[in-house]
């Protein structure tokens, strides 16, 4: 899994902001810490957050130097909403993996009818061998659905090498004391729902 | 002594790094990417922390704090240090008692800022040293090293961060705190005062100490030589040095902790040690020249490294002659996602009126900026803290050197300004057009927050940093003893009040202040039930307000996001034909 150039495996997590990128960057930032990996988490916030495209990147290996990324140099991406997955593709690494929240959420450009949104953008990552997992929904079936971010968290959990009480400790620390159960039950529904496939 | 390791974002690391230090206050003014460096060490038990109405006054905070005997920190972005840049140029001849450290975060890649300015070239003008920390744990050990410079040269230190130090997070090893006692405060006028007798004594002192830093610097724990392939020799400083080591794993790096004053002899010794000499750099030309002005000369790169933006390996790599790798893309076009005020957002209303009334709108830094973007697309310039009432004050007195033919003489022409912003510079704004008899109309846009740095208090609202007890800022009573005759404060919720106040206060001769008043929706987070749409005729109206909530069905009805609607009510005001009801649904 390792980056051939960089000695590091890089996670570029990308979505609208308030899907919780921030958080479930912060979550594996810190599984990857605890596996005792060096870590560089980078975030953009401000301006960009109100609604805006947003990407969070996560570096993790033996020896980590930069917190940014290039395009061809993602080993997974994450991306929380569908049209954000095209845009931010050319990050992605040859031999890497695209993991994508099957929702499409309409920016206002959109909604205000002066541009329109893409055709096919499932059937196109698909085709990309994109793993599409619609986690908003199994948010929702688990009764949290602020949760799709811990749902992506546990399908990218299946590809990734730390052990599941690692991930579970993190996220029980993590998310507000009321919500743990249900987010720990969002994690395993979206582990579970990509290994089924 | 205790040792913890934390994930600390930069800026949780200089906080760490200052409270450590036995830094006691802290002082600043919210601006991304700098505001929680302040927000985390107000945290921490035992110090003093305030957010100050602007940068200048953290700045001047922070100094009195150093002249009373403590360690102070002051925390700002970028183009806050061009506000604190009068009291910084001065307090470079007074130097500091207790050690006094400035926190500064650029913005090299222009993700939340009005421009994409160098911080650095401060520090050369105001001739203090400046530090350039590369990680978080570096941020931690620079910030302690700060405050023992400014103590042992008597010199207040800039450290200098960017968004990818601040925003980045790493592991950090956190210490136990080393405390400072309280140093005395000795009358000594020819040191504190700055008149010129005695600036012109402190003026040789600040060129005696840049030499004394230089002299220090060479021999520093800030120079780092790392010799491996002599052909290549890179300098560098900050973040960058990342960049570099991860592009060039076998080239000679030097990397640069202190960047102002310049280690002069460690740079030409590593010059003459290797073949071919580089400064790679972000956004600016801050090192090269100062290393060019050395006498090294510097070789070509393959690609040139691009003058903005933000660098990345990749970047480094092609400036090498180095194949970055191939890619893959979605060759379709892809629609736009700027960000947008939120749905239930106070200031649509106001911005959909001023578009309609076809104002020239005068506007400011803040979430507020956003009515610049299709489709409320209302603002016509935003420049800096506080220049949307100066500017409208010089766009109403351009007028009057009008021939009558030129078009936009017709139009009304309108400052725009949060409260946030009103505090940190408008106030003199305002002042001033009263003082010369200005006239136009002024719109504070108050939503009871800062709300794009994330919610902070200031002195409107009345919270403090450390939620100290203080008082509320009555904006109308403010405007009135400035001497505004016309102040009126409306429910910017409200479109009939809105609307009335906005007509009465432009057909005014005078000056007209308008303050709008309804809480930020991230900050009163109660919804409502969507409001009901029935018998739409397509008109398209409430699509003009640019709610995020608010779309089209297939045949081109207006229809709500139910996800998203906060149930604020605002289209259904717009709507001409009263189709949207939010009546009953409460």
């Amino acid at each position: 899994m390792a980056d051939k150039i960089n000695g590091a495996t890089t996670v570029l997590l990308c979505g609208v902001g308030g899907q919780g990128t921030i958080l479930a960057a912060d979550i594996l930032a810190k599984v990857a810490a605890r596996a005792g990996l060096q870590i560089r988490l980078s975030e953009i916030h401000g301006m960009s957050q109100r609604g805006g495209s947003v990407i969070t990147i996560v570096r993790f290996g033996q020896t980590v130097l930069s917190p940014v990324t290039d395009f061809g140099c993602a080993d997974r991406i994450v991306a929380f909403e569908a049209t954000e997955a095209l845009r931010y593709l050319p990050y992605l690494a040859k031999d890497g993996k695209l993991l994508v929240n099957s929702e499409e959420i309409v920016p206002l450009p959109v909604l205000i009818g002066a541009v329109e949104m893409p055709e096919n953008t499932l059937e196109f990552l698909e085709q990309r061998g994109a793993k599409l997992i619609d986690s908003t929904k199994i948010a929702e079936e688990v009764g949290n659905p602020k949760a799709t971010n811990i749902v992506l968290m546990g399908a990218l959990s299946t590809e990734l090498d730390f052990p599941v009480e690692i991930w579970e400790e993190v996220i029980s620390k993590r998310v507000p004391p009321k919500t743990i159960e249900s987010n720990l039950a969002a994690f395993a529904a979206g582990a579970k729902a990509v290994s089924q496939e | 002594m205790a040792v913890e390791s934390k994930l600390l974002s930069g800026n949780e690391a200089v906080a760490q790094g200052a409270w450590e230090a036995g830094c006691l206050i802290g002082a600043g003014y919210p601006g991304t990417p700098s505001t929680e460096a302040l927000e985390a060490f107000a945290k921490y038990d035992d110090v003093y922390a305030e957010w100050a109405p602007n940068e200048k006054v953290a700045f001047e905070v922070a100094s009195g704090a150093s002249m009373g005997g403590v360690r102070a920190m002051v925390t700002m972005k970028h183009v806050g240090v061009n506000v604190a840049a009068d009291p910084l140029y001065s307090m470079s001849y007074i130097g500091v008692n207790g050690g006094l450290v400035l926190f500064a975060a650029d913005d090299p890649g222009i993700f939340s800022s009005q421009n994409e300015q160098d911080s650095r070239f401060h520090a050369l003008g105001a001739r203090v040293p400046l530090l350039e920390p590369a990680d978080p744990a570096e941020a931690k050990f620079y910030v302690k090293q700060a405050f023992a410079i400014s103590e042992r040269f008597d010199t207040p230190v800039i450290v200098r961060s960017t968004v990818r130090l601040s925003h980045t997070k790493a592991v950090v090893e956190c210490e136990d705190r080393a405390d400072q006692p309280r140093k005395e405060y000795e009358k000594n006028p020819v040191k504190w005062v700055m008149m010129p007798a005695n600036a012109k004594v402190r003026r040789k002192f600040v060129d005696a100490r840049v030499a004394e830093l230089a002299e220090f610097n060479n021999a520093s724990v800030f120079v780092r030589a790392d010799y491996r392939d002599t052909n290549i020799g890179v300098i560098c400083a900050g973040v960058t040095y990342n960049h570099v080591r991860e592009a060039l794993p076998e080239a000679s790096v030097l990397k640069l902790g202190m960047t102002y004053p310049i280690p002069d002899q460690a740079i030409l010794d590593f010059a003459s040690r290797v073949d071919k000499v580089y400064v790679v750099e972000e956004a600016s030309n801050y090192l090269s020249m100062q290393v060019k002005a050395l006498g090294v000369e510097l070789s070509e790169f393959v690609e040139p490294i691009p003058p903005d933006d933000e660098l990345s390996p990749g970047i480094v790599r092609r400036a090498f002659g180095i194949e970055t790798p191939e890619f893959d893309r979605f060759d379709g076009a892809l629609p736009p996602r700027p960000p947008a005020l939120c749905a239930g957002c106070p200031h649509r209303l106001v911005y959909s009126e001023l578009r309609r009334m076809n104002a020239v709108v005068n506007g400011d830094i803040g979430c507020y900026t956003l009515g610049a973007l299709a489709p409320l697309s209302s603002v016509d310039s935003v420049v800096d803290m506080g220049a949307s009432l100066s500017m409208a004050h010089g766009m109403e007195l351009a007028r009057q050197f009008s021939d009558k033919s030129i078009a936009i003489d017709g139009r009304p022409i309108v400052g725009v300004i949060g409260d946030s912003t009103f505090a940190h510079s408008g106030i003199t704004s305002l002042l001033g057009t009263v003082y010369n008899q200005g006239s136009g109309t002024l719109c504070i846009l108050d939503n009871r927050t800062t709300a794009m740095t994330g919610m902070q208090g200031n002195p409107v609202n009345g919270i403090t940093l450390q939620n100290r007890p203080s008082r509320e800022l009555d904006l109308v009573k403010l405007c009135e003893a400035l001497g505004v005759e016309d102040v009126q404060r409306v429910d910017s919720q409200n479109l009939a009040d809105v609307r009335a106040a906005l007509k009465r206060a432009v057909a005014s001769d005078g000056l007209s202040v308008i303050v709008f008043c309804s809480p930020c929706r991230l900050l009163v987070r109660t919804r409502k039930e969507p409001p009901t749409i029935s018998d739409c005729k397509r008109c398209g109206a409430c699509l003009k307000i640019g709610c995020p909530a608010l779309g089209t069905d297939d045949e081109g009805h207006a229809k709500i996001d139910e996800t998203q609607c906060i149930g604020c009510g605002q289209c259904a005001q717009v709507c001409p034909f009263g189709c949207i009801s939010s009546e009953g649904r409460e």
